[in-house]
C-alpha cells in the first residue's frame, strides 16, 4: 500500500463568500417552527446564485493545485450528493475548467454522504500505480424552508491531490463499513432530504457503526486510540463528535470542530474539508483520524509528514472562511434556492439556448478561458481569432493557447446595471485589463456596493453564466471578482 | 483618397413620422407617415423612385426580415429594394445606400427609409435578444445603458474628472435636450426638466439615471435623394447636399487590444476625420453650425463632443457646462431634442438626424430654427463603446 513517497501532495478548500445568519432564518420561521430558535447560532455558507457543486469544485481544485503542473494528472474524481447533471460527466466540466488533458480518467462519485471519503480512500489505497489523482468533493444540498437542514447544512468544497512525490500526509490504514442504516435519503426526483429521528440516528448509527469502523482502522494500523492527534467526524447532532470520541477512547483534545458555527455541514465535502482544516493545523508526525458516516462508515488514519511545514494552499479552509460576507437576506436565499416563486419581469423571459456544437468547438475558450498569444508579435488576446488583433500584425493562425484563468487583472471600466435581468441585481460588469496583457469585457461577481472602482485588482472565478429552464441546462463561464 | 461624394447628391425630399409611443400604429403605418411627407416634399411620384433601402434593426419585433416589407408597404414597382442593418447606425446606412446609388449613376432617384416599432415588447428599454451563438456564451450580461455607463468610469479615470462635475455635465446635457425637444412637435418627450430631476432620478446603470437615457420610441424617417441636376430640373432651389458620409466599424482593437482606454469612441474619431476631409472641413469647432449626435445616453454625447473634434480632449465637461452646445450656444447640439427627446426608433434615428439638418438648412425648423446654419453634422452610433459602428454625415448647402 502506501510507501514513503506516496500520499496527499496538496490540499485546497472553497467556501462560498455569503454566510447566511441562522438567527435570521429562525426569526423568519419562528411563527411556524419556534423550535428552530435552538439552532439560531452562527452562520452557514451559501452558494451565490451563480455557484454550484461544479463551480465550487473548480475553485477548491485551483486552490489545491496552485502552480503545479496539471498535465500529469491521471484521474479526477468529483464527489458530491448534489451534482448538477444526472447524465453528463460533472467531473468533465471541472476538468475542462482546469484545462486538464483529455487523457484523464474522470469520475463522478455520488449516492452517499460518504462519496468524498470513499473517493479519497480509493485514491490513497490505489497506490502510486495509477498516477496522480485529484479528489474533489463539493456539495450544495438544498433544504426546505423552516427545516433543520436549512440551518445545519452549508455549501463548500475541498480538494486533495494524491500521488507520488513529497506527501504531506500518508495513509496508515483505512476501513469501511457498509450498513443500510438510513438516517436520511433523497430519491433522484426529489430536491430535499427526508430525515429520521435524531435520537435513533445517534444511538444506533453514530454510536454503534462509527466506533466499529474506528476500532477496525486503529487495529489495522496497530495504533492506540490515544495516539490520534486530530479526530475529524462530520455530523450535526449535538455534541456527537465528543460522544463518539469518548466511546472510542480518543482524547478530548483530538476532537476537531465540525465548523458548524462558521460554515455548516457541507455534506459530501465535509470530511475532506475537515481533513483540510486539520492539515492546516497539523505538525509533522501527527495522526489524523477521519471518519465519515452514511449508510455505514469510512475511517481513514493518516500520518502527517515533515512536508506539511511548507505545504500551504493559497486560501485553504482558513482563507476561505475568512473571505466572508454576512448575509441577513433570507428572502434572497429562498429565491436563489427555488423556494420562492418571484415575479422576475419580462426581461427574465428571453430564451437562453446553448448550442452544444458551439460549446464543444469552443470549450477551451469558454470553459477553460483560453485565449491566444501571437507568435509573430507577442500580442495576448481574447478571444483567440484566426487573425491577430494587432493592426500592425494581423497574422493568420499565428496564436498559441494563452490561458487567462490564473491571470490577475485590474478593472478598466465598470457599471452596476439595474436594467438587465439577473437573479441578484444589479449586474456588475466591465472591462478587465489583465496583468501581462489582454483584456475582456466580462461579468463581475461578489461585488459589494460601493467597492467597485477603476484599478481594482481582480481574479478570475468559474461560475454559472446562464440558466436555461426550458431545456434544463446551465452554462458556465468565468467572471472577475475582487482579488 | 477617392474623390468622395461631396455635392454629388442632394436631398429631394424628406419625411419623418411623429416619434413616440405610437400605440395606434404598426410599423407599416409609421413607414407610410414618413413616406407620404417625403414624397410630397420631393414633389415626385413613387414610380420615379428607381431604388430603395430599408433600414431596420430589430426586425423580429415588427416587420420581419428582408426588404419585402418596404416594397409591400409602399407598393414600390418591382424596383431593387435592399434591407440594411448595422446596429443603431442602421438609418445612416440606409441613406448611404441610396446616396451611393445616385452618386454612382446607377439610379437617378433613390429612397432611404428607416423604421422601428419598439413599443410592442411589453416593457421599457430596448428589446432583449440573443447576440450570436458564440457571443452568448461569453459576452457579459449587458444592457445598453450598462455598456455605455462604462464610458463614465473610464473618462473619469483618464481625465481625473470629478464625479460630481461629470454627473452635473451629464445632467446639463439632458436638461438641454428636453428644452429643445419641448419645441419640437414631432418629439417623443416634450417636457422640460431640471438638473435636480436628473440627479434624483432612479439609477439605471451607474452613473446613468433614468434621465441620462434616451427614449425608446416608435417612428420612421425617410429621404429621397437625387443628383443636383435632376433636382434643379424638378424646379428645386436652395439645394441641400450630402457633403460627406463616412462609416467606421470596430475590428476588435478596442475590446481585445491593449491600447484603447475606454473613454472615447475610436470609430467616431476615425469616421469624423474622414468625413471632415471629404466635406472639406478643417476647423470643426469654428465651422460646424450644428450637430445632431447619437446621444443614446448623456455620457455618450459628452465624450462624442471630443471625438468630433468640437471640444478639445478633456474639456467637454467645461464646454457643456458653459452652454457651448445649448440652443443659444456656439454649436447647438440636439436642437431637435436628439435621441434623448425626439426619441430613438433605431432604424429611423440616423435619417431623423439628417431630417433636422435638412430642415434647419432650409430654414423650415419652426420654433427651433437656428440663424443661418451652413454645416450640419450628424453622428449615428450603433453597438457598445467597445465594439460599434459609427456613421457620420455632413450636410450643407449645395455648392457651398
Amino acid at each position: 500500500m502506501s510507501t514513503d513517497d506516496f500520499g496527499i501532495l496538496s490540499f485546497g478548500a472553497y467556501v462560498p463568500r455569503s454566510r447566511l445568519q441562522r438567527s435570521v432564518v429562525a426569526a423568519a420561521n419562528a411563527w411556524f417552527a419556534p423550535s428552530l430558535k435552538g439552532l439560531a447560532k452562527g452562520e452557514r455558507a451559501i452558494c451565490n446564485w451563480d455557484e454550484d457543486t461544479i463551480t465550487m469544485g473548480v475553485e477548491a481544485a485551483r486552490d489545491c493545485l496552485g502552480d503545479r503542473d496539471r498535465a500529469g494528472l491521471s484521474r479526477l474524481v468529483l464527489a458530491s450528493s448534489s451534482l448538477p447533471f444526472d447524465d453528463r460527466l460533472n467531473a468533465g466540466v471541472v476538468a475542462n475548467a482546469l484545462m486538464l488533458p483529455s487523457a484523464l480518467r474522470g469520475l463522478d462519485f455520488t449516492g452517499s454522504q460518504r462519496a468524498g471519503s470513499s473517493a479519497l480512500m480509493e485514491a490513497l489505497e490505489g497506490g502510486g500505480a495509477m498516477g496522480p489523482t485529484l479528489v474533489v468533493a463539493a456539495d450544495a444540498r438544498k433544504a426546505k424552508a423552516a427545516s433543520t437542514q436549512e440551518l445545519h447544512y452549508g455549501d463548500g468544497a475541498a480538494a486533495l491531490l494524491v500521488g507520488r512525490g513529497q506527501p504531506l500526509a500518508a495513509l496508515v490504514a483505512a476501513h469501511s463499513e457498509t450498513v443500510d442504516f438510513v438516517h436520511q435519503y433523497r430519491m433522484h426526483d426529489r430536491a430535499h432530504d427526508y430525515a429520521w429521528e435524531e435520537r435513533w440516528v445517534r444511538d444506533e448509527g453514530y454510536l454503534k457503526i462509527v466506533p466499529r469502523a474506528i476500532d477496525a482502522v486503529l487495529k489495522k494500523a496497530g495504533v492506540e486510540a490515544g495516539a490520534v492527534t486530530h479526530f475529524c467526524l462530520p455530523g450535526t447532532l449535538s455534541r456527537i463528535q465528543a460522544a463518539v470520541a469518548k466511546r472510542c477512547h480518543l482524547s478530548d483534545a483530538s476532537v476537531r470542530d465540525a465548523l458548524a458555527a462558521v460554515c455548516g455541514d457541507t455534506g459530501v465535502a465535509h470530511p475532506l474539508l475537515m481533513l483540510a482544516a486539520a492539515l492546516e493545523d497539523a505538525k509533522p508526525g501527527d495522526l489524523i483520524l477521519l471518519a465519515a458516516f452514511g449508510e455505514g462508515c469510512d475511517a481513514l488514519l493518516l500520518r502527517v509528514t515533515d512536508a506539511i511545514a511548507t505545504a500551504r494552499p493559497h486560501f485553504g479552509v482558513k482563507g476561505a472562511l475568512a473571505r466572508r460576507r454576512e448575509d441577513g437576506n433570507y428572502m434572497r436565499y429562498l429565491s436563489f434556492n427555488g423556494l420562492l416563486d418571484m415575479e422576475r419581469g419580462m426581461r427574465a423571459e428571453p430564451d437562453k439556448p446553448t448550442p452544444l456544437t458551439v460549446l464543444y468547438r469552443n470549450r477551451d475558450m469558454i470553459q477553460g478561458l483560453v485565449g491566444g498569444k501571437c507568435r509573430a508579435c507577442g500580442t495576448v488576446q481574447y478571444p483567440r481569432q484566426r487573425y491577430c488583433v494587432n493592426p500592425e500584425c494581423n497574422a493568420l493562425d499565428s496564436q498559441d493557447d494563452y490561458p487567462f484563468a490564473e491571470r490577475s487583472g485590474k478593472v478598466m471600466s465598470y457599471t452596476a446595471d439595474s436594467l438587465t435581468y439577473t437573479p441578484d441585481p444589479p449586474t456588475y460588469f466591465g472591462m478587465v485589463a489583465f496583468d501581462g496583457g489582454g483584456r475582456m469585457l466580462m461579468d463581475f461577481t461578489e461585488i459589494d456596493a460601493g467597492r467597485m472602482d477603476v484599478g481594482l485588482p481582480v481574479r478570475m472565478v468559474f461560475r454559472i453564466k446562464d440558466q436555461d429552464p426550458l431545456r434544463g441546462f446551465q452554462r458556465y463561464f468565468w467572471k472577475a471578482t475582487p482579488a | 483618397m477617392a474623390t468622395g461624394i461631396k455635392d454629388k447628391v442632394v436631398i429631394l425630399g424628406m419625411g419623418c413620422s411623429k416619434f413616440g409611443e405610437r400605440w395606434d400604429c404598426n410599423a407599416q403605418d409609421l413607414m407610410v407617415e414618413a413616406f407620404e411627407e417625403a414624397l410630397a416634399d420631393a414633389g415626385i411620384e413613387r414610380k420615379q423612385i428607381e431604388a430603395a433601402w430599408l433600414g431596420t434593426a430589430i426586425e423580429e419585433q415588427h416587420l420581419g426580415k428582408s426588404a419585402v416589407p418596404l416594397a409591400m408597404t409602399l407598393r414600390l414597382p418591382y424596383i431593387p429594394v435592399t434591407r440594411v442593418e448595422n446596429y443603431c447606425a442602421t438609418g445612416t446606412e440606409a441613406l448611404r445606400g441610396a446616396v451611393y446609388a445616385v452618386a454612382s449613376g446607377a439610379a437617378d432617384i433613390a429612397l432611404a427609409l428607416g423604421v422601428e416599432k419598439l413599443k410592442d415588447t411589453g416593457y421599457g428599454g430596448l428589446p432583449q435578444r440573443g447576440r450570436g451563438a458564440l457571443n452568448d456564451l461569453f459576452w457579459p450580461n449587458i444592457s445598453a445603458p450598462g455598456s455605455f455607463a462604462q464610458l463614465a468610469a473610464a473618462y473619469r479615470a483618464k481625465h481625473g474628472a470629478d464625479q460630481k462635475d461629470l454627473k452635473r455635465a451629464m445632467a446639463h446635457i439632458s436638461v438641454k435636450s428636453h428644452d429643445n425637444g419641448a419645441r419640437n412637435p414631432k418629439a417623443h418627450l416634450r417636457n422640460r426638466i431640471t438638473e435636480d430631476d436628473v440627479m434624483r432620478a432612479p439609477m439605471i446603470a451607474e452613473p446613468l439615471g433614468l434621465y441620462d437615457c434616451c427614449g425608446v420610441s416608435d417612428g420612421s424617417a425617410c429621404a429621397i435623394v437625387t443628383t443636383p441636376d435632376i433636382a434643379r430640373g424638378l424646379g428645386k432651389k436652395d439645394l441641400v447636399a450630402v457633403k460627406a458620409l463616412q462609416v467606421a466599424v470596430s475590428n476588435g482593437q478596442e475590446v481585445q487590444y491593449d491600447q484603447w482606454d475606454g473613454s472615447y469612441f475610436a470609430t467616431t474619431r476615425v469616421a469624423a476625420a474622414r468625413a471632415y476631409q471629404e466635406a472639406g472641413i478643417t476647423r470643426p469647432r469654428e465651422q460646424v453650425s450644428l450637430v445632431d449626435v447619437h446621444d443614446c445616453f448623456s455620457v455618450t454625447e459628452l465624450v462624442t463632443m471630443e471625438d468630433l473634434q468640437l471640444s478639445p480632449e478633456g474639456t467637454a465637461i467645461r464646454d457643456v457646462l458653459d452652454g457651448f452646445y445649448d440652443a443659444e450656444g456656439k454649436v447647438p447640439c440636439q436642437i431637435d431634442g436628439g435621441l434623448k427627446c425626439f426619441g430613438h426608433p433605431i432604424g429611423a434615428s440616423g435619417l431623423r438626424m439628417v431630417y433636422e439638418m435638412y430642415l434647419q438648412l432650409q430654414g423650415r425648423a419652426g420654433a427651433r430654427q437656428l440663424k443661418a446654419p451652413t454645416w450640419g453634422v450628424t453622428h449615428n452610433l450603433g453597438g457598445f463603446p467597445s465594439q460599434n459602428v459609427a456613421a457620420i454625415s455632413v450636410i450643407g448647402a449645395y455648392g457651398a
